[in-house]
């Protein structure tokens, strides 16, 4: 798929797909066009050319119910969280309960449904707070609260640890790595940061410790990772064709790990 | 030349698209009513007291500035006449409507804007949420149902102002002359002409002021930029478009 903005070409002729059960690491400079092909693969953004299959079906020939239906069968976390400042914390988790029309939820269901969500990223006791009561890492992990509540097939994450220290990166990146490996969702995590797909791509979480583990060299979790460089896919493979790849762009961004 | 012309195409396009939308959305269903009446609360509560205060002292001006031109010509009596005709046909409507323009089409810029730039509009539509229903036609319901009223307490204000310069400070007239003679002055197209223009006025200043937010690109800086065309372009078209239905109540009388 190809897309534009006025005379800017966000993406080029991007060729990607991505199996049940997948994680896909995409990996770009600022401004490579991580954000926009995730908001393209969630329907968000229509291409100008090309074509954006969801669960087998082509989102540009859907009615925007369908849509809508597809959409609840997948959850993003936006770059800064993209939590509504006007609601509570507890009211934000429970807006796709709500609002998504195919997600049959009772009445009485909400409430625990949401309390379940935020225990799991660890901020039960954060529901009657504002969005702006908390720091930015915990506005992520509300994110990821309010993405996973519906239990969807296909999880987004755009750039879930941008800006965030060490520390709360590595919280955050544990918590993507725990709701994998529990609801087995497909995954598709934009980031600049290598580490990030690394871990995913190293680690799976131990439900009986409740702590990470590493697994040998990555090749029983089904992590691909992907680099774009200015809108065009300029790597696709394993995290070993990638930390061999030659190419000056590519090498870049397992360099620091390497390090 | 082409190239010049395709930005403001567009953005009139998606105006025009975003205002369909809305107004299609009033007669859909869901309808978001907690959404509507905190508009109201904003919108009509929220600028009671600029209204109230600018309604009476804009009486008090017309009444003040008229008071010598009728006293030369002998017929102060008149004024309660004079100060309900200014008002109801046209400074009411229009100076209320420019108020909320400028507190409300800018706040709905921003607002709208905000979300836009920190992509809570992209999560309302991930999450099932239509933002032209949810955001768009609460605002809309809400300016339409409210600026009519604000412009009715605006033109009785102004009356109000009018009678207090005209018969306590002045002594012009007596207050039976000032209220029977201001009441007598209006027949059915001056009461329609001041209904008719807030009603469109209301229009224009929520449609324009959620079209700037919701086209909002650029961070703060956007946001900021936002706001005030949302302000400068609803408070012209206010003017415009009072002339226009003036023109038509002229002609029709």
């Amino acid at each position: 798929m190809t897309v534009e903005f006025d005379d800017t070409v966000a993406l080029e002729n991007v060729n990607l797909e991505v199996r049940q059960g997948e994680t896909c690491v995409i990996q770009g400079a600022a401004g490579s066009g991580k954000t926009v092909l995730l908001k393209t693969a969630l329907g968000l953004i229509r291409p100008d050319a090309g074509r954006v299959e969801l669960f087998g079906l082509d989102a540009g020939k859907l009615r925007r119910r369908e849509l809508e239906e597809l959409r609840a069968r997948m959850g993003i976390l936006f770059q800064e969280g993209g939590l509504f400042d006007s609601m509570t914390i507890e009211e934000n988790v429970a807006y796709p309960l709500l609002n998504q029309k195919s997600v049959k939820c009772a009445p009485e269901e909400v409430l625990p449904r949401v309390k379940e969500a935020l225990e799991f990223v660890e901020l039960g006791h954060t529901l009657e707070k504002v969005p702006s009561e908390l720091s930015g890492g915990m506005r992520r992990r509300v994110g990821i609260a309010r993405a996973i509540v519906t239990q969807p097939e296909l999880l987004l994450y755009d750039s879930p640890t941008a800006g965030l220290d060490p520390i709360t990166a590595n919280t955050i990146m544990a918590l993507i790595a725990k709701e994998r490996e529990i609801r087995q969702t497909t995954t598709l995590l934009a980031t600049h940061r290598y580490q990030d797909g690394y871990l995913l791509a190293n680690y799976r979480y131990n439900g009986a410790t409740g702590q990470l583990e590493a697994v040998s060299n990555g090749t029983g979790l089904r992590t691909r990772f992907l680099i774009l460089d200015r809108g065009r896919l300029v790597f696709e493979g394993s995290q070993r064709e990638l930390e061999e790849s030659r190419d000056e762009y590519v090498s870049k961004f397992t360099k620091a790990l390497k390090q | 030349m082409l190239d010049f012309l395709k930005g403001p195409i567009l953005n009139v396009q998606n105006f025009f698209l975003l205002s369909g939308r809305a107004i299609v959305n009033i007669f859909r269903s869901p309808h978001y009513a907690d959404d509507i009446a905190l508009q109201m609360d904003i919108i009509g509560v929220g600028s009671l007291p600029l209204i109230l205060l600018t309604g009476l002292f804009t009486g008090g001006v017309i009444t003040l500035q008229m008071s010598r031109a009728l006293n030369q010509y002998g017929a102060s009596g008149q004024v309660g006449n004079i100060v309900a005709i200014t008002l109801v046909r046209e400074l009411g409507p229009v100076l209320t409507a420019l108020l909320v323009a400028g507190r409300n089409a800018s706040g709905m810029a921003s607002e709208l804007g905000s979300m836009k730039v920190t992509e809570q509009i992209d999560a309302m539509r991930a999450l099932g949420t239509d933002p032209a229903k949810k955001l768009v036609t609460p605002r809309l319901i809400a300016t339409a149902t409210m600026l009519p009223v604000l412009t009715v307490i605006s033109d009785f204000m102004g009356l109000v102002g009018g009678y207090i310069v005209g018969c306590v400070m002045l002594s012009l007239t007596t207050p039976t002359q000032f209220w029977s003679s201001a009441y007598q002055a209006l027949d059915y197209s001056d009461i329609a002409q001041g209904l008719i223009k807030p009603l469109t006025f209301a229009f224009v200043i929520a449609l324009v002021g959620c079209h700037y937010g919701m086209e909002t690109t650029g961070g703060t800086q956007g946001v900021g930029r936002a706001t005030t065309r949302a302000v400068v372009v609803s408070s012209v078209w206010v003017i415009v478009l009072t002339f226009f239905i003036g023109n038509f109540f002229v002609n029709l009388n």
